[in-house]
Order: C-alpha cells, then sequence, then structure tokens
C-alpha cells in the first residue's frame, strides 16, 4: 500500500496553486490528507500531479466578521477545536468536531479538505449546512460564493469544477444565546458516524421557538436540511411531544443503503437523534436543565 | 524517471538531509530512511495510529503525510521520548509498571499520543483517557493497562512538576 | 535470599527496549543489497486463469525479477503447502500451491511476485502484470455452499464438504425420549481474524558461503517454518535459520506456514539477494487465515430440576478454500461443546464447507466462542422456560470438584480421551458471581428501569484444553559471566516468556529475573521446538526451563562441592553462589561456570560433562483444561442499539500463576477480542465470497472507549500433568465473551421479549429485534 507515482507541486499561493490545477488534467489538491492519503495509499485514486496547498500560507485564518465567523480553506480541524471564537460563536461546531476522527486527525485535517470531500456523514459538511454557510471557491481568473444548500451535487461530490479549489467558508452566526445541538451515532468513539443530527434553535422570551434549523447527516448522499421538521416548529413553544412529532419527519428522508446500515435504521436513528438534539437544543436555549429524551 | 526532492527534516534534534521520491510517505521516511524504526506502521490508512508522530508538537499519523510535506519540520518519535539510554521517561516507566504493553507493536503511537495528551491535560479521568487514545488500536492489552498507564504517569508527571 | 520471583507481578524485562523504539520487528531489518517483494494477488474470489503477461512489469523501473509459477523451479510448481494436521474425516484435503496459474479459489491468492529495489516499485510493477480471467462464480456462505446447485468452490469438485464427522457418546436418542423439557435453535456466530496490528512479514537471505539460508519471519512458529521450508524446498536441515524476531502480536493466524514464507526464501536464493516482504494491511484482511461463520442446528434435553440429560444437533463449519490445518477448529468446537458440565448424553455431527475464500484456521479461542456461545444459549434457554435463574441451571449441572479428574468421554486434538485434569468450577461461578454481585443485579436492574435505562446481566462458562503437546524445550546455561542464559523454541509475540521463563529459573538460583536472558524464537539456539499458539509455552517450555534449571542447580552443586571440597549434600545455592551450608564457604556461579569450561590438559572437576547447562523437552501426558466464568452487565440504548458494557468480570482458573500480572494482561485482552467478536468484528463478503469489509474503517476493532476494564479474579487448581501445576492462560478470556454479553443484552431487552441467536450483534439489529419485539 504505496502511493502510486506522481508529480508533486507545493505553490505557494492560491494564484499558483489554481494556475496549477487549470493545466493539470489529472491532478489531486493535497490539504490536510486525511482522506486522499488514503486513497492514495491504496491507489484508488491515481492522480498524475498531485498538488500540496499546506505550504499555502494566507488559508488558516478565522476572522469574526461580525454578522459571520469566517475560515480559510486551509484552517485545521484542531485549530476549530481549540478556538475561543469558535466556541463562543458556533458553538455548534466545537461540539461536532470533537467527533471528526482523533486527534491525531485533526492535527492536519482542514475545514476546506473536509468541504470537498463531502463525506455524507461528516460533521463538517453538516454544521456548514445547519448554519448556512457560503463557501467561496476559486479558479484561475475568477472566484465564486456557493451557498451551501446548492454545494453538494450528489455523494461525496460538491457542485465545483475540477480546476477550483476551496479557499473559504463563510459561517453565519446565529444570536447569542441560541440552542445548539450535535448529535451522532458512530460504532465507535471517532468513527464516522452512521447518523448524525445538527439542531439550531432560536427562541424567543417565554419560550416560543422562533428559527429552527435541522440538518441529518449520514442518511441522503449529503447533509439534508428537514425543511418539513424546521416549518413544524416555527411559532411552537418547545416539549418533549412536540420534538418526538417534529423528529419523526426525519423517517420520510430517501436513506442511501449499504452492508453496515440499511435504509431504514439511517432513517431511524435520524428521528431519533433529532428528537434527542432538539431536546438539548431547547434545554440551551431557554437555559434550562436538559430535557431528556431517551 | 521518478519525481524526486532533497528535504531536511529535525528528528529528535537531529537533522536529516535525504533524496527522496516525493510520493515516500513520512513512515517510510522515518523508518527506511533514517532507520529509526521504533515508529510503526500498522494500516498505511490512517486508522490503526501505530505511525503515530509529533509533528512540531503535535501529535499526526506520519503514514498519512508525505515526507516532503515534512521538509523543515521538527519531529519527535518514540525514541526521542526518554531522558537518556539508562532512564525511562515517567510515561514509559508508568507503561512498564502497569504492564501497559504486551507487543510492543503499538506502543510507540500509543506513547506520543500521551504524551501530547497529558501536557494538555495533566489531570485527566479514565474517560478522558479512553477518548484520547481512540485513534491508536491495541489488539494485545484490551487497553485496561495502558489507561492504568496514563492515569499513573498523569501523577507521576504532576508530583515531578 | 532473594524475593520469590515465582508467583510474584514482576514488570516485564521485555519492556524498556519495546518502550523507546528498541525493538526489532522484521520489517526493521535493512540488509545491505537487499530486495523488496510485492504480491500480484487474486482480484476475484475464483477464476480461471488464461493466460499472465509480466513484460510491462519486468520493464518498469527497479524491478530486478517477476515470478509467477511458471518462473518457479520445475519441482515447486505444482508442489502445494504441507498439510499440517490430516485426519481420515476430511474427504477432500485442498491446499494452496506456492504461486496459482490455473485456478484462483479466493481473492488474494497469490499469482505473481515483483522484485524490486523498492516496495513502490515493486507495486507499481505488480499493477502491470497483465492475467487473463474467466471469472467464475464462487461458493460464498458457507450453508449455501453445502446445497444442491452451488458453485463448486474448486472446480474439479463434485461437491464443496471438505470434511464430515461425529463426536459424541451416550445414548441420545433415549435422553431426549426421557426429557422434561426440550428446546431447539439455529445460531450463527461469526469470528473474524487475529489481526495483529504488525502484519505478517518475511525477510530470507542466501549466505552462498556457508551454503546456509536464514529467514526472518512475524511467525509465532519458527520450527514449524523451518521444518516446512525443509519438506518443501527440500533442503538440508542444518542449512536453515529461522528467526522470528520481535512479533507485533499473533492470536493464532501467525502459527501457520504461508506460501509467502515459502516463496521469499526460495527467490532470496534464487536471485542471490537478500529479500524483504512485507504484508500491508490490504493483504492481511485477504490473504491471512482467520475464522468465520458456523452455523449451529441444536437441541438440549433436560429434567424438570434443570439437570442436562443431553444435547445433540448439527453444525456447518466456513473453512475457506484451503486446509492448511485440516479441521483443527471445527474438531476443537466440537469437543469444547460440553464444557464445565455433567452432560450424561452428547452428539454433534460437523460438515465442514469449502468456500471461495482465505482458509480458517485458529484465531484465539480456535473454535471454542462458537461452541460456548452456543451451549451457553441453550442453558439460558432451558433455565428460562423452566423459569429458573441462568445462573442457578449451570450451578445444577456443574461437574463437582470431587469429580476430578472428569473423564468426558470425547477424544481431543490430541487424540487422547479428554480428561479434565483439575478445576473448581462451583467455586469458579461462584466468584464470579460474587465479584459481578450477582445477587444485588436485580435491584440494580428495577432502578434503572425506573430511570428508563435498561441494563442486563449475563454468565457463561468454559473449559478450554490447554498446553498442547509435543513438547518445548529450554536450554538453560549459565554462563562464565554468571548470567543465566535460557533458549526455548517458541517465539514470543507479547506473551512475556523472558519475564516468566526467567521467573521459573530465578528461584533455583536464587537471583533476580534481571539476571537472566531469555533467547526464543530462534532455531539456531536450541535443537528442537514447536511453536507459541494454543496456550502452550507456559506449561511446555515452563516445565522444561523447571527440569532444566533443577538439573543445571545439581551440576553446579556437584562441581562447588568438588571445588571447595565440601560435601554435596551440605550446599545450597543462593544470590547465584553455591556455599556450604552453615560456613563462609562459597563459590560464585560464574566461577562454576569457568571451571567446567575445562582447562586445557585437565580433568573437569567430579568428573561433569563440560558446560553449566542443561536442556528438556518436557512433554505432557495430555492437555490441561482450565476454566473460567464470565459475569458481564451491560446498558442497552434500545432506540440506537448502543451497547455499553458497564461492568465485565471474570474468575479464571488457569492452574498455578507464575506472573499474575501477565495472566492478569492476557486475559484482560482476550476479553477484549471477544467484546469485538460480539459486537464489532464482522468480515463481510458479498454474493460471490469477494470481501467487502476489507479495510480497518470497515472491520472495526475494539477501540480503548468501547473496550470495559475486566475485573479479573484467579482460582488456582494446579494441574498434576506438569510440574509447575500451570495451565495456559492466553485464550479464556475470549470463551466465553460473546455468549455473556448476548445474554446481558438479551436481559436488558427482556421488556421487550427479545430473543437473540447470533453474534455479532450490530446495533441495527438490536433496534430491528426491539422493533419486531414491540
Amino acid at each position: 500500500m504505496k502511493p502510486p507515482p506522481f508529480t508533486y507541486h507545493d505553490p505557494r499561493s492560491v494564484d499558483d496553486a489554481v494556475a496549477l490545477l487549470s493545466e493539470k488534467d489529472n491532478a489531486k489538491l493535497l490539504a490536510g490528507g486525511q482522506s486522499l492519503m488514503p486513497m492514495l495509499n491504496m491507489r484508488f485514486v491515481l492522480p498524475d500531479d498531485v498538488i500540496d496547498i499546506n505550504r499555502i500560507e494566507d488559508l488558516s485564518y478565522i476572522r469574526d466578521d461580525g454578522d459571520a465567523l469566517v475560515f480559510g480553506g486551509m484552517v485545521r480541524q484542531r485549530d476549530i477545536e481549540f478556538s475561543g471564537l469558535v466556541s463562543q460563536k458556533i458553538p455548534l461546531m466545537k461540539e461536532a468536531i470533537l467527533n471528526v476522527g482523533h486527534r491525531q486527525t485533526r492535527t492536519r485535517g482542514t475545514y476546506g479538505g473536509s468541504m470537498s470531500h463531502l463525506d455524507p456523514s461528516a460533521e463538517l459538511p453538516t454544521v456548514s449546512m445547519a448554519q448556512d454557510a457560503i463557501v467561496s471557491v476559486r479558479k484561475k481568473g475568477g472566484e465564486r460564493d456557493i451557498a451551501m444548500a446548492d454545494f453538494p451535487m450528489g455523494y461525496m461530490t460538491p457542485s465545483f469544477d475540477l480546476d477550483e479549489m476551496v479557499t473559504e467558508i463563510r459561517v453565519p452566526i446565529w444570536p447569542e444565546g441560541h440552542g445548539y445541538a450535535f448529535v451522532e451515532f458512530a460504532r465507535r468513539h471517532g468513527d464516522y458516524a452512521i447518523t448524525s443530527s445538527a439542531v439550531l434553535l432560536d427562541v424567543a422570551d417565554g419560550g416560543k421557538i422562533t428559527k429552527a434549523s435541522i440538518t441529518v447527516g449520514g442518511v441522503g448522499p449529503s447533509p439534508l436540511r428537514v425543511t418539513a421538521a424546521e416549518e413544524g416548529l416555527a411559532g411552537e413553544t418547545g416539549s418533549a411531544d412536540l420534538f418526538t412529532e417534529i423528529a419523526e419527519k426525519c423517517r420520510e428522508i430517501d436513506a442511501m443503503e449499504d452492508v453496515y446500515a440499511p435504509a431504514w435504521y439511517r432513517q431511524h436513528l435520524a428521528a431519533v437523534l433529532t428528537r434527542r438534539a432538539l431536546a438539548k437544543a431547547y434545554s440551551r436555549a431557554v437555559n434550562g436543565t436538559e430535557m431528556n429524551l431517551r | 524517471m521518478s519525481d524526486r526532492r532533497t528535504i531536511s527534516v529535525t528528528i529528535n534534534g537531529e537533522t536529516f538531509e535525504r533524496e527522496v521520491e516525493t510520493r515516500l510517505t513520512l513512515s517510510d521516511f522515518i523508518r527506511h530512511e533514517c532507520l529509526l524504526t521504533g515508529t510503526h506502521v500498522g494500516c498505511e490508512h490512517g486508522v490503526c495510529g501505530a505511525c503515530t508522530i509529533l509533528l512540531n508538537g503535535q501529535t499526526a499519523r506520519s503514514c498519512l503525510m508525505l515526507a516532503v510535506q515534512a521538509d523543515g519540520q521538527e519531529i519527535r518519535t518514540v525514541e526521542g521520548i526518554a531522558p537518556n539510554d539508562q532512564e525511562l521517561h515517567p510515561l514509559q516507566q508508568a507503561f512498564q509498571d502497569n504492564h501497559g504493553l504486551q507487543c510492543g507493536y503499538c506502543t510507540p503511537g500509543m506513547l506520543t499520543t500521551l504524551l501530547e495528551f497529558l501536557e494538555e491535560n495533566p489531570d485527566p479521568t479514565e474517560r478522558e483517557v479512553r477518548e484520547a487514545i481512540s485513534g491508536n488500536l491495541c489488539r494485545c492489552t484490551g487497553y485496561q493497562g495502558i489507561v492504568a498507564a496514563a492515569l499513573d504517569a498523569a501523577k507521576r508527571l504532576q508530583a515531578g512538576a | 535470599m532473594g524475593a520469590k520471583m515465582f508467583g510474584a507481578r514482576v514488570p516485564r524485562l521485555e519492556d524498556p527496549r519495546l518502550l523507546t523504539g528498541r525493538g526489532s520487528y522484521t520489517d526493521d531489518f535493512h540488509l545491505p543489497g537487499m530486495l523488496e517483494a510485492a504480491f500480484v494477488r487474486s482480484p476475484h474470489s475464483h477464476a480461471k486463469i488464461n493466460g499472465i503477461d509480466t513484460s510491462a512489469a519486468l520493464a518498469h523501473d527497479g524491478v530486478v525479477a517477476v515470478y509467477t509459477s511458471a518462473d518457479l523451479p520445475e519441482y515447486l510448481r505444482d508442489k502445494t503447502v504441507p498439510f499440517q494436521v490430516p485426519n481420515p474425516a476430511i474427504s477432500q484435503p485442498f491446499q494452496q500451491r506456492l504461486l496459482e496459474g490455473r485456478e484462483v479459489c479466493f481473492a488474494g491468492e497469490p499469482i505473481a511476485l515483483v522484485v524490486a529495489d523498492t516496495r513502490y516499485n515493486a507495486e507499481d510493477a505488480a499493477t502491470l502484470v497483465e492475467i487473463d480471467y474467466d471469472i467464475l462464480p464462487g461458493a460464498a456462505d458457507c450453508k449455501s455452499a453445502l446445497e444442491d446447485g452451488a458453485p463448486m468452490c474448486h472446480s474439479t469438485s463434485s461437491n464443496n464438504e471438505g470434511a464430515k464427522y461425529i463426536v459424541g457418546y451416550g445414548d441420545v436418542e433415549k435422553a431426549f425420549a426421557e426429557a422434561h423439557l426440550k428446546h431447539r435453535e439455529e445460531y450463527w456466530i461469526h469470528r473474524g481474524g487475529g489481526f495483529a496490528i504488525e502484519n505478517r512479514a518475511v525477510v530470507a537471505e542466501y549466505d552462498e558461503i556457508d551454503d546456509m539460508l536464514t529467514i526472518w519471519s512475524a511467525t509465532q512458529s519458527p520450527f514449524l517454518v523451518k521444518q516446512n521450508v525443509v519438506d518443501m524446498l527440500g533442503w538440508e536441515s542444518d542449512k536453515v535459520r529461522v528467526i522470528a524476531p520481535d512479533v507485533g502480536g499473533g492470536f493464532g493466524p501467525k502459527t501457520v506456514y504461508y506460501v509467502e514464507e515459502a516463496l521469499i526464501p526460495v527467490i532470496a536464493k534464487d536471485l542471490g539477494r537478500p529479500v524483504k516482504w512485507i504484508e500491508d494491511r490490504r493483504e492481511n484482511f485477504l490473504a491471512t487465515n482467520m475464522e468465520r461463520d458456523q452455523y449451529w442446528e441444536m437441541e438440549i434435553a433436560v429434567d424438570a430440576d434443570g439437570k442436562l440429560l443431553g444435547v445433540r444437533g448439527k453444525m456447518i463449519h466456513d473453512t475457506g478454500a484451503y486446509m492448511p490445518w485440516g479441521i483443527i477448529s471445527p474438531y476443537i468446537s466440537a469437543t469444547t461443546l460440553p464444557g464445565p458440565y455433567v452432560l450424561p448424553t452428547y452428539e454433534l455431527e460437523t460438515r465442514v464447507a469449502l468456500t471461495n475464500k482465505v482458509a480458517v484456521t485458529p484465531v484465539r479461542g480456535a473454535g471454542r466462542p462458537q461452541a460456548v456461545f452456543a451451549m451457553e444459549r441453550l442453558m439460558d434457554r432451558a433455565a428460562d422456560k423452566l423459569g429458573l435463574d441462568r445462573a442457578e441451571i449451570r450451578r445444577r449441572n456443574l461437574i463437582p470438584t470431587e469429580e476430578m479428574p472428569y473423564a468426558l468421554g470425547l477424544i481431543f486434538r490430541d487424540g487422547k480421551p479428554m480428561t479434565y485434569d483439575s478445576g473448581d468450577y462451583p467455586k469458579c461461578q461462584a466468584e464470579a458471581l460474587r465479584i459481578a454481585d450477582y445477587d444485588g443485579f436485580r435491584a440494580r436492574q428495577e432502578t434503572a428501569r425506573a430511570e428508563g435505562r435498561h441494563i442486563g446481566i449475563g454468565v457463561a462458562n468454559y473449559v478450554e484444553g490447554t498446553g498442547l503437546g509435543p513438547f518445548e524445550g529450554a536450554t538453560v546455561r549459565i554462563q562464565p559471566s554468571g548470567r543465566i542464559c535460557i533458549y526455548t523454541g517458541g517465539g514470543d509475540s507479547g506473551q512475556g516468556h523472558w519475564t516468566t521463563l526467567a521467573q521459573v529459573c530465578a528461584d533455583k538460583f536464587g537471583v533476580g529475573v534481571e539476571d537472566i536472558d531469555v533467547q526464543k524464537g530462534d532455531t539456531g539456539k536450541i535443537a528442537s521446538g514447536v511453536g507459541t499458539f494454543a496456550s502452550r509455552i507456559a506449561v511446555n517450555a515452563g516445565s522444561s526451563v523447571h527440569l532444566a534449571s533443577n538439573e543445571v542447580r545439581e551440576k553446579a552443586i556437584k562441581v562447588a562441592a568438588h571445588m571447595l571440597e565440601a560435601a554435596e549434600e551440605d550446599m545450597d545455592i543462593e544470590d547465584g553462589r553455591v556455599f556450604v551450608k552453615g560456613s563462609d564457604l562459597s563459590v560464585p556461579l560464574s566461577d562454576v561456570a569457568r571451571a567446567v569450561q575445562g582447562m586445557p590438559g585437565f580433568s573437569l572437576p567430579g568428573g561433569v560433562e563440560p558446560g553449566l547447562e542443561a536442556t528438556h523437552y518436557f512433554s505432557p501426558s495430555q492437555s490441561s483444561y482450565c476454566n473460567g466464568t464470565a459475569v458481564v452487565e451491560v446498558e442497552v440504548d434500545p432506540d440506537t442499539g448502543y451497547v455499553d458494557i458497564l461492568n465485565y468480570s471474570m474468575a479464571h482458573d488457569s492452574g498455578t500463576l507464575i506472573n499474575p500480572f501477565v495472566v492478569d494482561g492476557q486475559v484482560q485482552g482476550a476479553v477484549a477480542q471477544g467484546v469485538g467478536n460480539a459486537l464489532l468484528e464482522w468480515m463481510i463478503y458479498d454474493d460471490n465470497a469477494n470481501p467487502v469489509s476489507a479495510t480497518f474503517a470497515e472491520y472495526l476493532l475494539p477501540s480503548a472507549p468501547e473496550t470495559p476494564n475486566v475485573d479479573v479474579t484467579h482460582v488456582e487448581s494446579p494441574t498434576p500433568i506438569n510440574p509447575l501445576g500451570v495451565k495456559g492462560a492466553g485464550e479464556g478470556g475470549t470463551i466465553p465473551a460473546a455468549a455473556a454479553i448476548i445474554a446481558a443484552i438479551e436481559d436488558a431487552l427482556s421488556p421487550w421479549d427479545v430473543q437473540i441467536s447470533g453474534a455479532p450483534l450490530t446495533p441495527s439489529m438490536i433496534v430491528q429485534k426491539v422493533h419486531s419485539g414491540r
């Protein structure tokens, strides 16, 4: 299990990187390498050129833009884990990041890499979907923003072109005191989740839900917003019955299936985890004791 | 003709300059170019954690990096943990005293992982230790001796600090 | 005199090297001029090979040679791996050829071998070997494989039955006719592989000047490798040396001799350069033997008090495409079933199915976890149906201690009648129940249920034949420096032989373990050996060290008596010195060792043979049977199917303990593998027998958060079979684990009346059962 032969490039700027991307027909961008390197070692991918973007320095920022946190594409998962800004402004991401692999993989793994790989149960894309993130991609001579809703095109396939690279992710911030919860089910700690649920709630004084975001990972081909469930929450006051009923809508999602987890089980988990996430997020929003919905 | 580069990597304080194929993994570089064979390779797909090294002080899987990516970087491996040839580091001593290893193959990755973890969390709970080593597979010990060693080492390190 | 070493919790001598990165595993060897090999393996579970074209591979950078079957020396082309353990029950003992050139029968079977300057270049070239296949249907599931119309595993066969046999005793028909209660159930029990973190590895070097072939292999059994190399390749025994250096875990699959261990030496000799082959993890999933599926169709008969009257049934065992170790695993399964119980009648028919998968050979536990699963589930069912407590029905059936030794009425794999040598089964179960607070469990369960938590408890017993013969020897030698060196044949893959064998020896000379070296796993160091498997080293090598140490002790006294002009009966040894009791007269062992080196022209003192050393090959008269009881408490989340093991208690009787520290570690590690068998580890194949779960991301090993601490208590029933009273301890933890864990899960889910008849049990299976029960 050794990587196949390729030509290695380590550009120092995004311009150089995208120039190479446009030149080379069969190139792979190497970000944190936590997904690409195993695929290279197993020769599942056979690129002629590997463009290592780890030496590009100006892609590793986390910036507070007021209404959003802005992440450079090469921000490491470990940087997110230890970022005070992230825990303060996007607590959902902080809660999710601890489930991303292990410390040793978070050292290298990047936000942009995770978005580009787009595993349907990966935590960062799920959080990005929940927060309505905007992904900036650049190619030679052009840049564009892709709303998260339009970002996944299919199973592990983002909607940017082969000559484009993710440079930045802009993650809108929810109002202070919002409710959040990231709940996932994996066979072992640190594994890719079979299914996950990310919930954000804005709750008015008095307990009325004013805004809700519900995303499930690992059910569809990419993280999915459960709009039917979100709609059912608007204007309602949180309760165990309500959350149980709303979460049931997750069973209607068209689910994928493999030998490890049948479709019905993914749907079932989506309902269970969403029920739990809703209770947790709501409790946090109303500063109440945690509602325990097993 | 293969794509090659000359790189310079500092491992345990010693600088190794070698011309290598750009596709060479960092684990193979450490083991077969620098002949520091204490770092082990168990899966080459980033799951088992045997190849864990400290890259600029942070744990990383050396099978998931290319050697060229470590050019100019500082690496610490299992050979660089003990204070000298005669003594063991308190973490290593705790492993011996708590039967934290059997075949010794996963041990280097366990040690590097715990070295970083105990610096950040000097007084961990058992659960925290178990999560900290969740990315390192051991097939011999059932982890019980390793977890005991880590908790014991935390005490020793605190007492020594 | 120093502290007694035998029986003490001595930290391991092995550790400092391994903790500082100074171990030497096979891949750590870098020999001058060494080449690296990569295999071309079949990507298909079953295919005919029409042609192989190696020209592009040969032209690749760095490639030195490419071998196919046709490129091997003529005498090797059709040679198969020697059949290790024949048995008349085997009708189709297929064995693997070195390189297959006609019909591949499992995905991963080696077809060609590329040798190059680097592994990277060898792997590149391996992808350039072009093979023209006719893909054939594969026999996948072992049960279906025995049905009419199933695809043939080997196209030359007319059926897939590799072996068939019946074991049993007593009048089963009568027992069932008279039974108060009968219960019939089918079980599916899957076990995966050993999955040592170090994969297999072979380095071979041929020295033309000495005409000597040296093989380093990550094997548990260097002497078996040597024997097979000699048999297969026709080399002289004294021209082959096999060394098992540090080995990164074994667990069974590294016991067996593999084609790679034959090919790499052949090629090293052919090319005149050292050759290294390091199995990678993908190859390990495809081509290293494992255990797999067994289907049991079983029936139990008990009387109104829950006393066993009989057990009967049929079992189907998946053996894969080849049978290198014959029917060892399923035979052990069949003979393990009666366990610690007075079982008056028993009959099991076993059919061994050939499937297009890698061979099945023993993995830690070796067929026993499956049998224990079947038997313990049957006991649970009988208890439930009679309204008896599950521990109570077991208690009523345990063999009373006073009936030891207990003849079972079966023949074990060593060909000897199965006679349990010693053990206190009632005490062992009682101890396990005590440390698990079994009596307090129903109250805990009630409290938990009131909180909406679902906890359950499970109990399982087992008896395991350990310490198999024929022998494992030891040479004990006191060197002129005074250090003691022990040589023994079995390799060490983490068991701590250095420490434990030193403990056996140390007290004889009143020295510390640090004064003793152990050189193991090297055919150049001792004349004969077998290997480290079947929980046999403490029993065999331990006893040999004991006997050889005694002999060396006697000799040292004899020589020292001569040197000090004293009577032998007045002498003793302490702190490494032979002394005359009640006097200041003494001589260090180093001087005694020097004295028996001899001096030119003088006779040896006391007329002894030269050298302060002795060699013994202890051969046990039969296996010694260890036993144990596992009690497991779990919490199940019925919504997600997650199982959390809350408490794991085990009472373990492996006879006398040499080092309880090391034995605890063996039990804990073995339990972890049992946890994997119960909940995580599943080697999945598609309908055509192609492997699906061939990475560590898909085949799940237990990691630290999923693995429980094991509360181990030892019951020590010394065996009369060997002078130390020891029994094997390496596998007991694994054997009852799945049975106890699954029983506990079932108990936790009793509100849904769930019945579980298989393992592993995945979260989705649990949720499905809860829902169908609801």
